[in-house]
């Protein structure tokens, strides 16, 4: 079995989602979390405050810098993710695909360079 | 019997993807099967000239190519990196039966290649590599790239295949009808880019038309049952019948209407026209399919005067509602200028968005001329020639041109 990371992307400016869809949203983000669990392929999952939240420290010559974040300067950042264990690529699209229906938002897949543990 | 360093290519081109596919199979990895194939063919090189060819050379290298990297393997894993390499090897040591190809081997291998993950430009590289027996810089001069570029892109894709887990597999039948479709399009990409030949070097290029159908003829004998496969190799026959008469001395490029018919290959018409009458009894048309018919009615025709253009119209609404894209509807707009007049095909080109395609303004442009509107055909023959850098097409129309201002 393989490791591999479901990142949620949300790109800043896009207009929001309405009250119902957010709510539909985490139904089915719920729903599918379960169906995870129950298949066995579940390693880990959640869902991140806004890029505003977050805090950059960085060790450069000796000191430790901690700045406002995020990192990335860019309109597409991190909103969640999943770590999912499955035999190949193929089940891993096939859980993104059900990912990306359940929280309406682009699903990357990338593997984990390290095989698990078994 | 002499045996030159040509027939033993030959050898390799028609034998490498069933070799290759064979033994990614047996160890898992496109990297080893590679490395071990060519090694093999290196042995043969060496060895057939003297001793001759053996019996069945797919089975002969296969056989040598295992040997030799089960060698490789274990003098590596005495070496170092004893847990991996071990297990490679006892995971597969099957018995030797097991090595015989396997039908799907090559289909498995196909699917791998066009996976949906992997960029179109990966596709096409792996799949003349793979499957195609080409070797890297012969893919980089037909697609005018660096050899480096097309080895990086050949490289970067085999490493996301083993990194991310691309399976070697025959997807299911759920997902069968989209990745078919994505492999069917990289064959039909080779062929086009063959057909096109957008340089003057178009030998070589037209050597991708050749590589497109030989891809095409592998996946219908792999997959008999699926008609647009049926489908694509049919049209690809039948476009590639007319290549002769494509050219004429001193024209560069001769559309179908004024070729020279009897310059057309009848051995490949015969062929696509069984495989369009496979598929017609079939009855699950699809676009691949419906093309390929319409490329049957101009092959009936004896004189361009003489084509059933009431048939090409319905083939061209059928296409219509299966891919309705805009190129459809402006070669859909030529049929129907041939059935209801020049006016009934001005009037559907003119709707449609094509603004940066050059065959929507010279195919605007013979509708004008026919109907005698000279000045707006000039101007549309020369909005068509900025837009295509292709030297044949703007010989093309530079006569068009010419010859509107001689009527």
């Amino acid at each position: 079995m393989k490791q591999y990371l479901l990142s949620v992307y949300m790109v800043e400016g896009e207009p929001q989602p309405s009250p119902e869809a957010t709510q539909q949203a985490y139904k089915d983000v719920d729903a599918l979390n379960a169906e995870i669990q129950a298949s066995g392929a579940w390693v880990f999952a959640g869902g991140l405050h806004p890029p505003a939240t977050a805090t950059v420290v960085r060790a450069s010559d000796g000191d430790v810098v901690t700045t406002d974040g995020p990192f990335a300067e860019t309109k597409e950042q991190l909103g969640g993710f999943w770590v999912i264990s499955a035999a190949d690529l193929d089940e891993a699209l096939a859980w993104a695909a059900k990912a990306t229906r359940a929280c309406a938002a682009p699903v990357e897949v990338r593997p984990f360079a390290d095989e698990p543990e078994n | 019997m002499a045996l030159g360093p040509g027939e033993i290519e030959g050898y390799f081109r028609r034998e490498y993807g069933r070799c290759v596919a064979t033994l990614v199979r047996f160890f898992g990895d496109i990297d080893i099967a590679e490395e071990a194939v060519q090694e093999a063919f290196a042995v043969a090189v060496d060895r057939w000239p003297a001793a001759g060819v053996p019996p069945n050379p797919g089975a002969w290298i296969t056989t040598t190519a295992r040997n030799r990297a089960i060698d490789q393997l274990r003098r590596e894993a005495s070496r170092h990196d004893r847990h991996a390499q071990a297990d490679l090897l006892y995971g597969h040591d099957d018995p030797p039966g097991k090595l015989g190809p396997v039908r799907d081997d090559r289909l498995r291998l196909i699917f791998t290649c066009c996976h949906p993950a992997l960029a179109r430009t990966a596709q096409v590289a792996l799949t003349l590599r793979l499957l195609g027996g080409l070797q890297t810089p012969q893919i980089a001069r037909a697609f005018l790239l660096p050899e480096k570029t097309m080895a990086q892109r050949i490289v970067r894709a085999k490493k996301k295949i083993k990194a991310a887990g691309i399976p070697y597999r025959v997807p299911g039948d759920a997902e069968l009808p989209d990745r078919l479709a994505a492999v069917l399009a990289v064959i039909y990409l080779v062929f086009n880019e063959g057909h096109t030949a957008s340089d003057g070097d178009s030998l070589i290029r037209l050597n991708l038309c050749d590589e497109a159908i030989r891809l095409a003829r592998v996946l219908a004998e792999l997959m008999p049952d699926e008609p647009e496969v049926l489908g694509l190799l049919a049209l690809l026959l039948l476009t590639h019948s007319r290549r002769a008469a494509r050219t004429a001395p001193g024209r560069p490029l001769v559309l179908l209407p004024d070729q020279d018919r009897s310059r057309w290959d009848r051995e490949m018409i015969e062929e696509g026209q069984g495989l369009v009458r496979r598929c017609l009894r079939r009855n699950q048309p699809g676009p691949y399919q419906i093309q390929a018919a319409i490329g049957a009615v101009h092959s009936d025709a004896p004189t361009a005067a003489q084509t059933d253009w009431a048939q090409i119209l319905a083939l061209y609404d059928q296409l219509m509602t299966c891919a309705p894209t805009p190129v459809v509807a402006l070669n859909r707009a030529v049929a129907l200028a041939e059935v209801a007049g020049p006016q009934a095909g001005l009037a559907a080109v003119d709707g449609l968005d094509l603004g940066s395609y050059y065959p929507f303004h010279a195919t605007r442009a013979d509708l004008l001329r026919r109907l005698g509107r000279g000045a707006e055909a000039a101007r549309a023959y020369d909005a068509a020639r900025a837009l295509t850098a292709n030297p044949a097409e703007r010989d093309f129309l530079d006569r068009r041109r010419r010859a509107l201002t001689a009527d």
